[in-house]
């Protein structure tokens, strides 16, 4: 059964009228006009005194009785035979109670595991694995993309190394440039980047009868979950997967990834629970990587500044790994009527590609925003001005509009120059994303005789705000304060949840429990309806008090009210049923940025970033302002400083350290200004979006702009290390 | 520029053959040394040891070790090897797991303690040189019922994101405002740029020391 709702979406300045159908019991969608208590109040996270205080257990805190220490053997060769492995050594060395070999086959990477151990102290397991003794037969490698691309490069797997290139065309991009009245082409190029998250990946992994239990630094319980089940041949029911905290992803922690595996067989074979977290240069050689790229992008434009056609000929490489294309932004963000994009993939014996935030896009977006500057500087426009002649998205007109105002936007001026040799310079960039969320979770919100409500789904928090999103959204609808509501997630026992990545956790989760509290809600309405001499239609839940809507005199407060619950509680299931019809199907952003350049010593430094970002309903603007900090200063370690070298002759990573490996530390932090432009979205009951990829999407490509700008010639090449920008300034 | 070493005030260093588990901690970007057992150690010795000439090192190891640490105030008494660092003893040996271990080679500053009231990195000193010291963790600055005032501002200017450099941050950060109550935002950048945050948390890092240096800049003028 459905009906029939129309809603009034948007922003107040355009809103519109839409209608959708819905299930019966499909709370209305949130809309303009609705007023709310705690949604869009700042609210710090719930789980913040556990964090502030070191009692949050994350994976890498959890201790079991008799509990054994792991530890791998990774390969020190980039290619090679594994001839054998002799445990024995290890195996007689006291405290090892468990030796395994992982791969008795090829080596395509410096890192790759090899063995492992598990034994009754982590030092004894760091003594085990150096008394395993491998016989390697070092093959040919190729560790640069230039070289893997090559006529007879060593293949990687078999055959060519470079994956068949995937074309998308819209028009004539040759007639369209043809006809141009300006034309531009340049190839850009960024680095592998690694995750680094500040937590390993890592298990703990129990087996206990015929069931096993795994606490794992994950993004998706239900992904790893069904992984093991399946490479240990059990029932999905006998596999627990837990992940209560956990010390960030960022893309690199989805399904069953070797550490869980291994430190699941270590438990088995020991018959003793296994602690494997990885070491930190461990983290950045095997555990994932934003693929490089290098993009040669052909562009052009008419007399009157509007884009004409777009070209892309992109390859990267994610090494072992896949999905280094880069184009998604080239078809979104600017439309134009000729646009071509090609993708190509090239093996190399590195590590490999995982997601990582916004897969493809900082890429993209830096490459297509250095055109577009590099064209309006041909055709002679400013550089915002032809940005906003060839923005179509009504809402990101609005945001250009706001931030220019906020930044202080003029047109390349003398103000920048100036006598001393540090140089000003400005650049703009916009970001888009797809972060509607999808069906499939499901939660449970329970009310206790004391009063206490318990929401539970089996989603993740990966540092986003997650469990206070939940808890936000819960107690709206109960008309509660937050304090009431404890939120359970991280935990297969728990309702389905989706795994938490592609933006996708706060818009597929919220209207799910939503829905669990407003069934929770009738029902405690039936209970709460005769003793208040009223049909459960004419009540309302606010500030912690049941009252009839008409008469407020006749009410009950929320906490006596439980207590007439028959037996211990009461609860009630929600559903996220699939996305209907919203008022926009992506979302908008831009950032401006603001740089120095010193001309003497090449160093750059960031001064001010101005960031206008539309996240459908902001459920909390306190860690939704955290998340776009984070997304842009993720960026301007990866606009300046970010870059996994490989050391050709030996095919190895030469910093897989947190201090070889740059990344933006304290020093580093420009004034960031967040401004976020409230659009009431619909699409979900919440009609909320994810903003954790779109946050980061346009960081790089503003600086770069603005790097590019200060110098007064494009720097074509990330990250902009002082070497670079002395070159370009002709001081190389 | 913050300085995080070890016990080095001025001892003569010892070689150590147990130094060499230590191989390679001169490149950290935190100014960190390894941390050597020095006659002033001696002083804080098992009861067992013997007296040693002057200039010969202690002898330890390398199996296990009894150790008095004071922690929090309180005593404990644990065996561990000479090579387990500060960090692994808590972690491992005491259950003490608000402090984490990230990169083992003081660049980024999870581990952060204090050490009779520096702040240093665990992870860069060894759980024996801990002797003689009062060592307080993240577990002894406060807890979630009775929060340290820059635990509370954490909390409420969000300064954290996944929360795995958190307990480090908030050490960093007590540490600063306990030499400076009134630390302005330059001084708070430089007690932090040893602690690395990948969620990019810094500038609510800043507005929560800044939150609690404010207030102790009008409790001073009310004074």
């Amino acid at each position: 059964m459905s009906r029939r709702v129309t809603v009034n979406l948007g922003i107040p300045q355009a809103p519109r009228e839409v209608t959708v159908v819905i299930p019966d019991d499909e709370p209305t969608p949130w809309q303009l006009g609705d007023r709310f208590t705690i949604v869009g109040v700042e609210t710090p996270r719930v789980d913040g005194p556990a964090k502030a205080t070191g009692t949050a257990h994350y994976t890498y805190d959890i201790a079991l009785p008799g509990m054994l220490y792991g530890a791998i053997v990774r390969s020190p060769y980039p290619r090679a035979h594994v001839n054998s492995v002799d445990l024995s050594a290890a195996k007689r060395l006291a405290g090892v109670r468990a030796a395994l070999q992982i791969t008795d086959g090829e080596i395509r990477f410096a890192g790759q595991e090899v063995a492992a151990v598990a034994a009754t102290s982590s030092d004894i397991a760091v003594d085990a694995i150096r008394l395993i003794k491998v016989d390697y037969q070092p093959m040919p490698f190729v560790v640069d993309m230039d070289s893997a691309a090559a006529a007879g490069a060593p293949s990687v797997f078999s055959g060519s190394n470079v994956g068949g290139a995937k074309t998308l065309s819209e028009g004539d991009v040759e007639r369209g440039l043809s006809q141009a009245a300006n034309r531009i082409e340049a190839t850009y190029t960024t680095p592998v980047q690694t995750h680094v998250s500040l937590e390993t990946h890592g298990a703990v992994a129990q087996f206990d009868g015929g069931a096993l239990t795994v606490w794992c630094s994950t993004q998706g319980v239900f992904s790893v979950r069904d992984d093991l089940a399946v490479l240990f041949n059990l029932p999905p029911d006998k596999v627990r997967v837990i992940s209560e905290y956990l010390g960030g992803g960022f893309g690199s922690k989805f399904g069953a990834t070797p550490d869980i595996v291994i430190a699941a067989r270590l438990a088995k074979e020991s018959g003793a629970p296994v602690k494997l977290m990885l070491p930190r240069g461990d983290e950045h050689l095997a555990t994932g990587n934003r693929p490089s790229s290098e993009q040669k992008v052909r562009m052009g434009a008419d007399a009157n500044g509007k884009l004409v056609a777009i070209d892309l000929a992109q390859r990267g490489s994610g090494g072992i790994g896949g999905g280094s294309g880069s184009s998604g932004p080239f078809k979104l963000v600017y439309p134009c009527p000729n646009v071509r994009t090609s993708e190509t993939n090239v093996f190399m014996n590195t590590g490999p590609a995982s997601p990582m935030r916004a897969p493809g896009w900082p890429q993209g977006t830096f490459a297509l925003e250095m055109a577009m500057d590099e064209m309006a500087r041909k055709a002679g426009i400013d550089r915002l001005e032809f940005r906003r002649a060839n923005n179509t998205n009504p809402i990101r007109a609005i945001e250009l509009e706001l931030g220019a105002r906020a930044f202080g936007w003029t047109q390349d001026s003398a103000s920048k120059k100036s006598a001393g040799p540090v140089r000003r310079g400005t650049g703009v960039a916009c970001a888009a994303w797809h972060a509607l969320g999808a069906s499939g979770p499901e939660a449970l919100a329970i009310a206790h005789r004391d009063g206490r409500v318990e929401i539970r789904c089996g989603t993740q928090d990966i540092g986003t705000g997650t469990r206070t999103a939940l808890a936000v959204v819960a107690a709206e609808e109960l008309g509660l304060p937050i304090a009431q509501i404890a939120t359970e997630i991280g935990d297969t026992r728990y309702p389905f949840s989706l795994p938490s990545g592609g933006s996708m956790s706060s818009p597929s989760n919220t209207p799910a429990i939503r829905q669990a509290a407003a069934h929770l809600k009738d029902k405690l309405f039936k209970i709460a309806a005769p003793m208040l001499g009223a049909e459960p239609a004419d009540l309302e839940a606010r500030d912690g008090v049941i009252r009839v809507r008409f008469d407020p005199s006749r009410k009950v407060a929320f906490i006596d009210l439980c207590r007439r619950i028959p037996g211990d509680s009461i609860s009630a299931g929600g559903d996220r049923i699939p996305n209907y019809a919203s008022y926009r199907p992506d979302q908008a952003g831009c950032q401006f940025a603001e740089v120095e350049v010193d001309t003497e010593t090449g160093v750059v430094r960031v001064k001010r970033v101005v960031a206008v970002h539309d996240a459908g309903t902001i459920i909390d603007p306190l860690t939704s302002r955290s998340q776009i900090n984070g997304g842009v200063l993720m960026g301007i370690g990866f606009a300046l400083f970010e870059d996994r070298r490989m050391d050709p002759n030996l095919g190895l990573m030469m910093n897989p350290t947190m201090d070889d490996y740059k990344m933006v530390g304290s020093l580093d932090v420009p004034q960031i200004d967040v401004m976020f432009l409230d659009v009431m979205n619909g699409g979900t009951n919440t009609g909320v979006l994810g903003i954790g990829e779109v946050a980061h999407v346009a960081s790089a490509a503003a600086v770069a702009c603005a790097v590019s700008d200060a110098v007064g010639a494009p720097v074509r090449e990330l990250p902009l290390t002082p070497d670079k920008i002395l070159a370009a300034l002709g001081h190389g | 520029m913050k300085s995080k070493s070890g016990k080095d005030k001025g001892s003569a260093k010892l070689p150590l053959s147990r130094r060499s588990f230590l191989k390679g901690a001169a490149l950290t970007s935190a100014g960190a040394v390894a941390a050597v057992a020095t006659l002033g150690h001696l002083a804080h010795a098992d009861a067992s040891a013997s007296p040693l000439p002057a200039g010969v090192a202690e002898q330890l190891g390398p199996g296990p070790v009894d150790i008095e640490l004071k922690i929090n105030g309180a005593s404990h008494h644990l065996a561990v090897e000479p090579r387990v660092t500060l960090v692994r003893a808590l972690r491992e040996h005491l259950g003490m797991t608000g402090t984490k271990l990230v990169c083992d080679r003081g660049s980024c500053g999870a581990c952060t303690v204090h050490l009779d009231g520096q702040p240093v990195t665990a992870c860069m000193m060894l759980a024996v040189d801990g002797r003689g010291h009062e060592i307080t963790t993240i577990e002894g600055l406060g807890n979630p019922d009775r929060m340290h005032r820059v635990q509370d501002a954490f909390v409420h200017t969000d300064a954290m994101q996944c929360g795995f450099c958190t307990p480090g941050m908030v050490m960093s950060i007590a540490a600063a405002l306990e030499q400076n109550s009134t630390a302005d935002l330059g001084a708070i950048r430089n007690s932090v740029a040893g602690n690395i945050c990948r969620c990019g948390t810094y500038p609510h890092v800043f507005a929560a020391a800044l939150k609690v240096a404010r207030a102790n800049r009008g409790a001073k003028g009310s004074a």
